[in-house]
C-alpha cells in the first residue's frame, strides 16, 4: 500500500483531509490465465480527480473496468481482491454483489463517444428509465438537469428529439456524459474521454470535468501528461499490470519518488 | 441478382487515374484477372438475362391465350375443363398462406432462439450450439421434409394442410432466420452494447432497448431472402404431400361461405407453385409448358419483389441507425 501525503505545500488555509470514496485493495486481475492486475492498492478521493497514467497496455483500462464489473461481461475474467466503496463498505468485487446494482452507483465514459443510436433526450433519459423512473415532469427535469450539468443544454435544447448520432464529436461525449451523470453516481469512470476530439472539445471536457469532481469522485485514464496534471489532485502510475506510483499530482509531476515514473512523465519513454 | 454487386463496381474502376491505370495495364496477370472478373460478371448478367427471357418467351404464348385480367382477378385454375378458367391466385394461394405461416412461425422463434443464444445462454452454451445451428443451415431441404411429414403430419395430426406446408417452411427458414439474426447481433459495436450495461442496464433490458430494435434491420432482410428462397422449395413440400393439381382457392377467408371458420384456410390441401411447374413439364402438351412458364415468371417476380423489398427495408431502417 502506498502512502499518501496529504498536506499540500504552499496553501492558505489547512485543506479538510481528502475522503477516500473507494479503497482498491490487493486487487489482481485475470483475463483467462494472463494476470493483468498484480496486487493493485490505492485510495479514490471523495470530490477529487484520480488521473491513471502509464503506458499502453500497462493495465488502465482493465483497472478502471473493475470498478463497474466491466469485465463480468465475457467470460473467463476473474477478480481477486477488494473495492471497497465507502461509506457502506461494500466490495464492489464480491460474487455476492450484483453487478447491475454496482453499475447504479458507478458510470462510465468511454474512449470513444457511444451515444446510442436513438434520441438526445432518449440517450440522457435511458439510465432513469432503467431505474424504473417514469413520468414527463420527473425525466424532462433530470434530462435537462443533465444536459445543464454536461455544458449540453444550451447547444441541444431545441433539438432533444433528434439522433444524438447527429451531433458533433465533442458534444456526442458530452451527451455520453450527461448520461453518465443523471443517474447521480458516486463515481464516475472516464476512459481517455478526450483522445477522439479535437483541441477545442478537449479543453471543454477537461474544464467539465473539473466542475464535476465538486459533486462526485472521477477516475480518469488520460494519456496527456498536461491534461493529467490540469485536471487530477491524485495521480496513480502504472506500469506493466502494476501500481509503481500513487500520490498527489503536484508532486508525481514536480518530484515523482520513482525513476520509472520520472522517465515516463518527463517522456523518456512510454 | 448476384451480378449486382460485381457489376456495380466495374464502373469504379474508371476513376482510377489514367496515370495508375497506365501502369497497372503493363502488369499481365492483372488484366488477365480483371478480364475473369468481368467475364464472371458479364456471365451471371447474361445468366439472369437468359431465364427473364426464356420465361418471357415461353409465357407469351401463355398471355395471348388468357386475359391478364382473368389471370390475376378470376377464382378457379381449371386448364382441363372446357370451361377453362386460368387463375394464378388459386396457384399462388398455397405459396402466400404457407409462407404466411412460415414466417408468423419462423421469425420470432428463431429471434428468440438466436437472442438467447447470444445474450442469455451460459458461455459453454453458446460454444456447443454454434456447430449445430451451422449444421442445421446446411441440411438438405428433403430431410426436412422427412422430419416434418413424421413431426407435423402424423405425429401431431395436422394432415396434409397448409398448416403442415407453413411449419415445414418454418422449419427451413429457421436456421436462416438464426444465422441473420446472429450476424445482425455481432453487427452492434461493442461499444454500444458496453454503454447499455454501463448504464446499469439488466441483460433483459439490454436485450428490449437495444439488441433487438438495432439488429431489426438485419433479421427483416435475412428473413425476407431466406422467405424468397423457401418458396421456390419444391422436395420438403412434396413429401408432406402436397397436392399436385388443385382448382379452387383455399376456404375462408379466400372462399367458401360465410359460416366457414376463419382458419378454416390453414387445413385446407393445398399446392405451392413450383409443384404445379413440375407437374406441368413432365407432360407432353406444349400447352401445359406455357402454363408452367407463366407460372415461373409470376415466382420469378416475387422473388425478385422480395428481394427489393429486402433492400429497400434495410436502407429505410438503417438510416436512424448509426453508430
Ligand atoms: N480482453 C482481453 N483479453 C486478454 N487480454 C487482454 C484483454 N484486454 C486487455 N488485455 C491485456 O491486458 C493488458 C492491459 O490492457 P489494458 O487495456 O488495460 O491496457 P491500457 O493501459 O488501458 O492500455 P491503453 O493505454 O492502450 O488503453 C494488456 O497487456 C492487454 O493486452
Ligand atoms: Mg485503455
Amino acid at each position: 500500500m502506498i502512502e499518501v501525503t496529504t498536506n499540500r505545500s504552499g496553501g492558505a488555509a489547512p485543506e479538510a483531509a481528502p475522503q477516500a470514496k473507494a479503497e482498491v485493495s490487493n486487487l489482481s486481475f485475470y483475463y483467462g490465465d494472463f494476470r493483468a492486475l498484480k496486487d493493485v492498492g490505492m485510495p479514490v478521493y471523495d470530490k477529487k480527480v484520480t488521473a491513471l497514467i502509464g503506458p499502453s497496455g500497462c493495465g488502465k483500462s482493465t483497472l478502471l473496468r473493475c470498478f463497474n464489473r466491466m469485465h463480468d461481461l465475457y467470460p473467463g475474467n476473474r477478480y481477486e481482491g477488494r473495492i471497497t466503496l465507502h461509506p457502506d463498505d461494500t466490495n464492489l468485487l464480491a460474487a455476492g454483489v450484483d453487478p447491475i446494482e454496482v453499475r447504479m452507483r458507478i458510470s462510465m465514459v468511454f474512449q470513444k463517444p457511444n451515444p446510442f443510436p436513438k434520441s438526445i433526450y432518449e440517450n440522457v433519459a435511458y439510465g432513469l428509465r432503467v431505474r424504473g423512473v417514469r413520468g414527463r415532469v420527473a425525466l424532462d427535469e433530470r434530462v435537462e438537469q443533465a444536459l445543464r450539468g454536461a455544458f449540453l443544454w444550451d447547444e441541444v435544447k431545441d433539438r432533444l428529439h433528434e439522433m444524438g448520432a447527429n451531433l458533433s464529436d465533442g458534444q456526442q461525449q458530452r451527451l455520453c456524459i450527461a448520461r453518465a451523470l443523471a443517474t447521480e453516481p458516486e463515481i464516475i469512470l472516464f476512459d481517455e474521454p478526450t483522445s477522439a476530439l479535437d483541441p477545442i472539445a478537449t479543453a471543454s471536457i477537461e474544464e467539465l470535468v473539473t466542475e464535476l469532481k465538486e459533486r462526485v469522485a472521477i477516475l480518469i485514464i488520460t494519456h496527456n501528461m498536461q491534461q493529467a496534471a490540469r485536471v487530477s489532485e491524485t495521480t496513480a502510475y502504472m506500469y506493466l499490470g502494476e501500481l509503481i506510483e500513487f500520490g498527489l499530482t503536484d508532486e508525481i509531476f514536480i518530484k515523482p519518488r520513482k525513476k520509472q515514473t520520472e522517465d515516463y512523465i518527463t517522456g523518456r519513454f512510454g | 441478382m448476384i451480378a449486382a454487386p460485381l457489376g456495380s463496381s466495374l464502373p469504379a474502376a474508371g476513376r482510377i487515374s489514367d496515370r495508375l491505370r497506365k501502369r497497372a495495364s503493363r502488369h499481365v496477370p492483372e488484366r488477365i484477372i480483371e478480364f475473369l472478373l468481368f467475364a464472371a460478371a458479364l456471365g451471371s448478367v447474361f445468366t439472369t438475362a437468359a431465364i427473364v427471357y426464356v420465361l418471357v418467351k415461353e409465357s407469351w404464348v401463355f398471355f395471348q391465350a388468357v386475359p391478364l385480367a382473368q389471370f390475376l382477378f378470376d377464382t378457379q385454375w381449371t386448364p382441363l375443363f372446357d370451361d377453362a378458367h386460368f387463375a394464378i391466385m388459386v396457384l399462388l394461394s398455397g405459396t402466400i398462406t404457407s409462407s404466411a405461416v412460415a414466417l408468423l412461425v419462423a421469425i420470432p422463434l428463431g429471434a428468440v432462439i438466436a437472442i438467447y443464444l447470444s445474450e442469455f445462454a451460459p458461455f459453454a452454451v453458446r460454444e456447443v450450439a454454434k456447430p449445430f445451428l451451422e449444421l442445421l443451415a446446411g441440411v438438405p431441404s428433403i430431410v426436412y421434409g422427412l422430419l416434418a411429414l413424421g413431426l407435423f403430419v402424423y405425429e401431431f395430426g395436422l394432415g396434409q394442410s397448409i398448416l403442415s406446408a407453413g411449419l415445414t417452411l418454418a422449419l427451413l427458414i429457421l436456421p436462416v432466420v438464426i444465422v441473420a439474426t446472429r450476424e445482425a447481433i455481432r453487427g452492434i459495436p461493442r461499444i454500444i452494447r458496453e454503454g447499455a450495461y454501463a448504464c446499469g442496464a439488466t441483460n433483459w433490458q439490454t436485450v428490449r432497448d437495444h439488441i433487438l430494435p438495432y439488429s431489426t434491420p438485419g433479421i427483416l432482410t435475412g428473413v425476407i431472402i431466406g422467405m424468397a428462397r423457401a418458396i421456390g422449395e419444391t422436395a420438403p413440400i412434396i413429401t408432406i404431400g402436397a397436392l399436385t393439381f388443385i382448382a379452387f382457392l383455399p376456404p375462408a377467408p379466400f372462399a367458401g361461405d360465410p359460416p366457414a371458420g376463419p382458419f378454416d384456410w390453414l387445413f385446407a390441401p393445398f399446392t405451392v407453385m413450383p409443384i404445379q411447374m413440375f407437374n406441368w413439364t413432365s407432360r407432353p402438351e406444349a400447352a401445359f409448358q406455357a402454363n408452367a412458364a407463366a407460372a415461373g415468371f409470376v415466382l420469378v417476380l416475387m422473388t425478385l419483389a422480395m428481394n427489393a423489398a429486402a433492400i429497400w427495408l434495410r436502407y429505410r431502417l438503417r438510416r436512424d441507425i448509426k453508430w
